[in-house]
């Protein structure tokens, strides 16, 4: 089935029409650049948003008290509302396993030191689910588990950035941490995907902090996530119902904007999606438009290669070729040039792409890429307009009459 | 070898048509050298491309070494074309950006015959026209009277029963034409049979029949004494 000659014809005639070639390469290539690289900078916008809100869960809601704005069922305006843990059990018993993860927070700001380093730092007080709904990543160690709040053991985990400000010279595991006069044994170190200052956090058991910290049972605030398994409009409606039982539960008006706030991630998560959705389409756009810019281009090619090539066909019949012989050369040649400029043209894409990366980072732009197999389609469907391009005219140059082909000038 | 009869062929012009061969009848034997002559619209050429299987007739019979020419689809006249015909273009006609050795070839390459093959005859027939030296050279760093040379080793190398030249020669100059002239004498000795198309009385002569064409009809078919080259140089 392969015919070297056939091969050796096609590559002596891209050889010997070098200008030619390199022209139709060109618009090739230049079509799969531009494809590339518009659809980089647009992964790389898409990323970015992305990064924007990949530090917490996006099915979190945040449940946090205030005063009351309202008077209510005969109770004053200006009544500061307390979480305690038995509203904790109760968010727990009552939505069951519509909550996927929950964790108090109680927030503290110490001065923590160890030997001469000293520094100060946000303490946050929470149960082993916080771990999940943060993302946080244990660089070391563990985190706090049920174990510690069950029994107020005085252990913390410390932010990458508290580790490298008083542990500079030592390991902070296993060592003991001074917050506020009292010692904390170091348990782990973590991690986190957001921005400096959650590096900068250190963790306790929510008891021990209540123990500490006044011997009381308040809480500043409530974290859950709901199940995964709802869609938008289950979490919406997840979320009124906790702000309508809590309400209820501490008699807050039901206008009351202040006293009891239910924020849900779900809406954030929306907006991000539709954002990246819009981007997608953008890309869909620009992704086409250039595409078929690609193909009208490589079409015009095709039909001025059979023309110039009309007198070279009649000689060609002429001597017997077979209208098929005549077709095959043409389509193999315009296929090779296609494919190998396509690939030039991807290299090089890619190529500026990277180059460029560090630049579009200050224009929120992060890692610009494309999928291999995105382009490689791309290069595909060239190849195909092309062929279908110049199958037409070729065809039509393979039937014409060796006569008017010779006397074509 | 060629047997026409009764040849008809008009083309159509605008909402016209132009009638163009009137009629031919015409009968060629092995080994003939003839001159096709008459003025410009005389339909010499179109004749020529007819008995080439370059162009198709209207009406009438056309049968080439016994196989009648007629409805023939695009695959097998190519291959007839292949096989049986050799052509001499007044404008040579070869491919621009192939050196001479592959301009030869290139008929062979249609024969399905191997490389190596082809380029072995192909170095043959330059060497008959004189041309080994110039065997890799392009059509533009030769000499018309190169070229044209180079065009007939490109007609000789598929050994065809019949060779066709339309004005060979009407692109050089007077010492060449008869230096390309005494090329196809010398074929014609060795036994191929040559049709030319002309309208140089000169060139007419040289060959061994001359048919005389006028508004589509054969006015006059003669036999003359063939004049040799040589005693014109």
């Amino acid at each position: 089935m392969f015919d070297i000659d056939l091969w050796r014809e096609i590559f002596q005639s891209i050889n010997m029409n070098r200008t030619r070639s390199i022209l139709s390469g060109f618009t090739v290539a230049f079509a799969i650049l531009l494809f590339t690289i518009l659809f980089g900078i647009t992964n790389g916008l898409i990323n970015t948003f992305e990064e924007g809100f990949k530090d917490d869960a996006t099915n979190s809601i945040f449940v946090q008290s205030g005063r009351t704005t309202k008077a209510h069922k005969g109770l004053q305006v200006g009544r500061k509302i307390q979480f305690k843990n038995e509203d904790f059990d109760f968010i727990k018993e009552e939505f069951g396993d519509k909550v996927e993860f929950i964790t108090a927070r109680i927030y503290k700001n110490v001065t923590a030191s160890f030997r001469s380093e000293q520094n100060s730092y946000t303490v946050r007080a929470v149960h082993p689910d916080h771990q999940f709904l943060e993302k946080t990543l244990m660089k070391e160690g563990r985190y706090i588990n049920q174990r510690d709040v069950d029994e107020r053991t005085k252990v913390v985990v410390i932010g990458r950035l508290v580790e490298e400000d008083l542990f500079a010279k030592t390991i902070a595991i296993g060592k003991y941490i001074n917050l506020s006069g009292i010692q904390y044994k170091i348990v782990g170190t973590f991690s986190d995907e957001g921005n400096d200052n959650e590096e900068r956090i250190i963790y306790m058991p929510v008891s021990t902090a209540q123990l500490v910290y006044g011997n009381n049972d308040y809480l500043d605030q409530i974290n859950l996530t709901y199940n995964p398994k709802m869609d938008f409009d289950q979490a919406l409606a997840f979320s009124t119902l906790i702000t309508k039982k809590l309400k209820n539960r501490f008699s807050v008006a039901p206008t009351d904007q202040r006293a009891i706030r239910v924020r849900n991630m779900a809406q954030g998560a929306k907006a991000v999606n539709a954002i990246s959705f819009g981007l997608g389409l953008m890309v869909m756009v620009i992704g086409f438009g250039t595409l078929i810019a690609g193909i009208v281009g490589i079409s015009n090619i095709m039909i001025f290669i059979v023309k110039e090539r009309t007198k070279e066909i009649g000689i060609r019949k002429a001597l017997g070729a077979q209208p098929k012989q005549i077709v095959s050369i043409i389509l193999i040649e315009s296929v090779i040039i296609t494919t190998i400029s396509g690939y030039v043209g991807l290299l090089i894409g890619v190529g500026v792409l990277d180059w460029a990366t560090p630049v579009l980072k200050d224009y929120f732009i992060k890692d610009p890429g494309v999928s291999n197999s995105l382009v490689i389609g791309a290069t595909i469907t060239l190849i195909l307009a092309g062929t279908l391009a110049g199958y037409l005219p070729a065809k039509r140059a393979s039937r014409i009459k060796p006569i008017v082909a010779l006397r074509d000038d | 070898m060629l047997k026409i009869s009764n040849l008809h062929k008009s083309y159509p012009i605008g909402g016209s048509s132009l009638h163009v061969l009137k009629g031919i009848n015409l009968d060629i034997e092995d080994g003939e050298m003839v001159a096709i002559m008459g003025s410009s619209g005389s339909g010499k050429s179109t004749l020529l491309n007819i008995i080439g299987m370059l162009d198709e007739a209207d009406s009438g019979d056309y049968i080439l070494d016994g196989l009648p020419i007629k409805n023939l689809t695009e695959k097998k006249a190519a291959v007839y074309r292949n096989k049986f015909l050799g052509f001499i273009f007044q404008s040579f006609n070869l491919i621009n950006y192939k050196n001479a050795l592959e301009n030869v070839a290139l008929p062979l390459y249609y024969q399905g015959l191997k490389r190596k093959e082809r380029q072995e005859k192909a170095m043959f027939f330059l060497e008959k026209v004189g041309l080994t030296d110039w065997a890799h050279h392009l059509p533009k760093e030769l000499s018309g009277g190169q070229n044209q040379r180079v065009a007939i080793a490109r007609a000789l190398a598929a050994n065809p029963k019949l060779l066709l030249a339309d004005e060979p020669t009407g692109a050089l100059d007077t010492g060449t034409s008869f230096e390309i002239m005494e090329f196809i004498q010398k074929l014609n000795d060795e036994g191929k049979t040559i049709l030319i198309v002309t309208h140089e009385e000169d060139i007419a002569n040289m060959c061994k029949r001359i048919v005389r064409l006028q508004d589509g009809v054969i006015m006059e078919d003669t036999f003359v004494n063939q004049v040799r080259t040589a005693q014109n140089v």
